[in-house]
This record gives structure tokens, sequence and C-alpha cells, in this order.
């Protein structure tokens, strides 16, 4: 009995601490380890002893211009594609909350893309964007325009890329509205219909505003995703051609594991870190105001 | 009459938006079933003699059973292991309501992966432990850990509290309420958790990337690697992205309610 007591009373740390334990094992002190070796001069490569250098890596890193472009890509790739796949994802949820035949087959379906393994997928759609025997340029061809150059173009890259993460996770956001459109009451469209709303009125006026939380919380998840896209990129690029659709991910992988430059490569995993880590403030705060 | 054009209209829209969501995979599939000839034809080729050449090379030639098993094994152990975390934290987090806790889990599942993984090259490597399969468990526990708990700990807060505190008028221990009772009553949440954790695992290309080689790869290593071929051999890339897909597809085929529920739950409760 009184061991009872003893396990009752402590158990609300007793049960999460091998998860606490772990999670700061290989979590919190890699996390801690990559910010010390962003002040040290460690490269791998050179064998030598790395020492502390202070701030200098942030010094190079930060103004260098191959730095600074992947910067602005992960931005431009994140912001272009969430902003497409909110746009689809909702209009998507919206034709499909109703009762139709045929709905939970779609329903099946659009779960699909969102366990294709990201590797694979990459590489299928390589197949579509290859310039001389790809289903892309065939379609091009037949509606009369001329070929693109998709992947390999400097130009069209970025926007080939955008064109795979949208088909990847609009299912996404489409998912999560129809849920929170199943949890709405009826009551206030019905009201509307009554007072002789048209249908797009009760849509613009009364649903969207209603789903709204849900919305900006997918939409908040898909930016926090789509800000570490990686599998698709490496697959698909490498971050070709040239530097042309290398992102933040991209290039701190590059600089640890290929140029084995663990000091600068630090500094990258470092402004990555922080930057995914604001955009998660973000949506716990965002979340906190939809729910008071 | 104007119903029936709306019906029509509506239709037309959803098929187009299965077309969108089905053609990859389509194409994924017809192509894994075409020699080298009909990949290269143009224009594309539609209608073909298909062969399962492919699936033989695949399997044969490239030791895909080796790194199915691989895949597996890491996947397995990796869920395994965070549910006997993940089960007892997840359930402290609903009943004392440990925000703090919950969030700090969570941002395994926000932060990217990337930022832990040159630490982990380096302690590995000194531990001697790259390309095995520890080391790749160890990685893949920190993607299914923060699924099982998010999942978990908003299921455990679905269980009444009636329950427990009748049990425990009857002198039962928190120990026996959790695995007696709180438990058995878990099945589907603890489903919907397995499942994704093994699909988000099964997955991962990063962490098997740096962490595992020739010993220890996994099937999107070795799927990825099919590409490094001066000449690319399409039909092989292709019979070996369908080999990657099919069983996360098939779970997610078999157990769509749980799913759906798991990747939606947590932006709709807000």
């Amino acid at each position: 009995m009184n061991q009872n007591s003893y396990t009752d009373s402590s158990i609300r740390w007793i049960y999460p601490l091998p998860a606490i334990l772990f999670v700061a094992l290989l979590m919190v002190f890699p996390v801690l380890y990559t910010t010390y070796i962003s002040l040290t001069n460690w490269t791998l490569t050179s064998g030598a002893a790395p020492s502390f250098v202070g701030l200098n890596n942030y010094a190079q890193v930060l103004v260098e211009p191959r730095f600074l472009q992947a910067l602005w890509r992960t931005m431009v790739f994140t912001v272009s594609a969430v902003a497409v796949e909110a746009v689809l994802g909702v209009a998507a949820a919206l034709l499909l909350n109703r009762a139709f035949v045929g709905r939970s087959v779609v329903k099946l379906l659009l779960l699909l893309p969102l366990v294709a393994t990201p590797v694979a997928v990459g590489i299928v759609f390589n197949l579509f964007y290859d310039p001389t025997i790809g289903l892309a340029n065939y379609v091009l061809e037949s509606l009369g325009l001329p070929p693109s150059s998709w992947i390999s173009g400097a130009g069209t890259v970025l926007f080939s890329l955008v064109v795979v993460d949208v088909w990847q996770w609009t299912p996404m956001i489409t998912l999560i509205v129809l849920a929170g459109l199943a949890a709405l009451s009826d009551e206030p469209a019905e009201a509307a219909r009554i007072d002789g709303a048209s249908e797009w009125q009760i849509i613009r006026l009364i649903t969207i505003p209603m789903v709204m939380p849900v919305i900006v919380t997918a939409v908040i998840l898909r930016l926090i995703d789509a800000l570490k896209t990686f599998d698709i990129i490496f697959a698909m690029t490498g971050g070709g051609p040239g530097y042309a659709s290398e992102t933040l991910n991209l290039i701190g992988y590059k600089y640890s594991f290929e140029y084995f430059r663990m000091g600068q490569a630090a500094v990258i995993l470092v402004v990555l870190f922080l930057v995914v880590l604001a955009c998660s403030v973000g949506i716990t705060r965002l979340n906190k105001r939809t729910a008071a | 009459m104007r119903k029936l054009g709306l019906g029509i209209v509506f239709y037309g829209a959803v098929a187009l938006l299965v077309a969108i969501v089905l053609l990859p995979f389509l194409w994924m599939l017809l192509s894994s079933l075409k020699t080298q000839v009909d990949i290269v034809a143009w224009p594309p080729k539609f209608v073909f003699s298909p062969t399962v050449q492919n699936y033989y090379k695949v399997f044969e030639e490239q030791d895909f059973i080796r790194y199915f098993i691989n895949s597996t094994v890491v996947a397995f152990f990796a869920v395994g292991v965070s549910l006997l975390l993940g089960l007892p934290a997840a359930y402290s987090i609903a009943r004392f309501s440990q925000r703090r806790l919950a969030l700090v889990i969570l941002l395994a599942r926000l932060m990217p992966g990337i930022s832990f993984l040159m630490p982990w090259y380096i302690i590995f490597s000194r531990l001697g432990l790259m390309d095995t399969y520890v080391a790749l468990v160890l990685s893949h526990v920190l993607i299914a850990l923060p699924i099982v708990v998010w999942i978990m700990s908003s299921y455990f807060e679905t269980i009444p509290i009636e329950l427990e505190e009748s049990a425990m008028v009857d002198g039962a221990s928190r120990n026996y309420i959790f695995l007696k009772i709180i438990l058995p009553l878990s099945g589907p949440g603890i489903i919907t958790a397995t499942t994704l954790a093994f699909i988000f695992s099964w997955n991962n290309f990063l962490f098997s990337q740096v962490l595992s080689m020739e010993k220890t790869r996994t099937l999107p290593i070795a799927v990825f690697n099919f590409l490094s071929y001066a000449d690319i051999d399409w039909g092989g890339v292709m019979a070996a992205s369908v080999t990657i897909m099919a069983p996360a597809l098939i779970l997610t085929m078999v157990f769509q309610r749980y799913v759906v529920s798991g990747l939606t739950m947590g932006a709709v409760k807000g």
C-alpha cells in the first residue's frame, strides 16, 4: 500500500522520464553541440584539432552570396509552395465538403501522396520532367507550346520543385480543412440560406471565416515542413543546376557531409534551426489566440 | 436542368482532382512494367506489352530484399522503442496536463533533422556506431517518438477520468490502471500512432543517407543510388520506387480511418 502511494505521487515524473532523457540526449545535446561547433574552425578534412574562433564563421558565412541566395531561395520556395497549397487545398476541401457517391474513395486517394516516399516521388517527377522522354514536355507539345527545360534550367528549376511539393502536400491541407468543416455547425449557413444568401456568399462570408483557425494552423504546419524540404530537392537536382535550387537545408548538408567544413556548416544549421524555431513559436502563439 | 449541369461540373472537377493525384502513381507503375525501349519512346507510350523484367533486376541484381529487411528492422525497432518511451510519457502529459513537456517532445517533430545529424555523425563515428542498426534505430526513434506522444496524449485525454477514479477507489495503483485499464482501451490510438510512425520511419531518407552505409542501407537510399548510374535505367528505378512505396500505401489503405485522424488531429483540435 505504501509502495503504491509512493509510485502514485511520483508517476508524473517517472512516466515521462525515459522519453525526456532520450530527447535531451539525442536532440537538446546535439543542438547545443552544433552551436558550439559553429564557434570553432573545425574541418574534418584538415585533421587539425578544432580551436575556438568566436563569431568568425558567422562573419564569413552570413555575408557569403551563396548562403544569402540559399536563404532567399528557401523563403521563395516555402512561401510560393504553401500559398498555392493553401488556395488549392481549401478549394478542394470546399468542393468535397458534401455527400456524393465515391466520397470515401476520393478521401482515400488524397491520403496516398502524403504517405508516398518523398525520394521516390522526386524520382518519378524526374521522369516527368525529362527533356527528351518526359510526359511534361509531351503535354506542352500537345498543347502547341514550346518545351520547357524544367529542372535542368536555372530559371525553371525552383518552379518545377514547387510543383512537386504542391502535388504531394496540398491533400494535407484539404484533409485538415475537411475535418475542420465537418466539426462546424450547419446553423449559421442555414440561417443565411433562409435569408436568401447565395451559395458563394455563404462560402465567402460564413464558411471560410468559421474554418479560418483550422486553415491557419494547417498553413503554419505546412510552412514549417516546407522550410525543411530536403528529400525531393536532393533526389531531383542535388541543388543544381549550379546552385540554382540550393536551399538552406541543402547547403547545410553539403557543407557538413560533402565539404566537411563543420564550423561553417554549423552556422548554417543554427540559422536554419532559428528560422524553424521562430515559425514554431509563431504557431503556438496563434494557436493560443484562436483557442481563446 | 440546371441541377444536372452543376452535377456534371462537380463530378468533372472531382475527376480532375483524382486524375492529378493518381497520375504520378500510375505513371510510375506503368513505367516499371515497360522495357527500356518503350520507356524512351517518343511520344510516350500508353499501350505496350508489360514485362516484369525490371522487378527481376531490382530483386536479383540489386539485393533489394536486404534493403527491404533493413528498412523493416529499423522501422520496427524505432516504433517499438518509441511506444515504450512514448506511451507512459503521453499518459502523464494527458493526465497531469504537462503542456511544456509536450512542447519539448513536439519540438523534435518541428526541428530540421539536419541540425541534430551533424553531431550524431561525429559522435556515432567516434563510438564506432556508423553503419549499425543501433545508430539508425536511435535516429529513427526521434522521428517516431513525437508522433507517438502527440497522437497518444490526445487519445488518452478522451478516455473518461471516472474510469480511473473508480478503479482507484477499489485500491488499484496507477501502474495497474495504466497497464490493465487504460492501455487495453487504447487500441485505436495505438494503431494510429504505430501506423504513422512506421510510415514516417520507412520513408526517411536523410538520417539513413548519412548514418548507414553498405551493411545497413535502407530502401530510400537504395532507390536513390539507382539514379547515380551514368545511363539511368528508368524501368529499374520505377520498379524500385513501386517496391518502396507499396508497403506504406497498402498500410494506409488498410488503416485509412486511423491515418486520416492521425494526420489531421492536431490542427483541428487547436
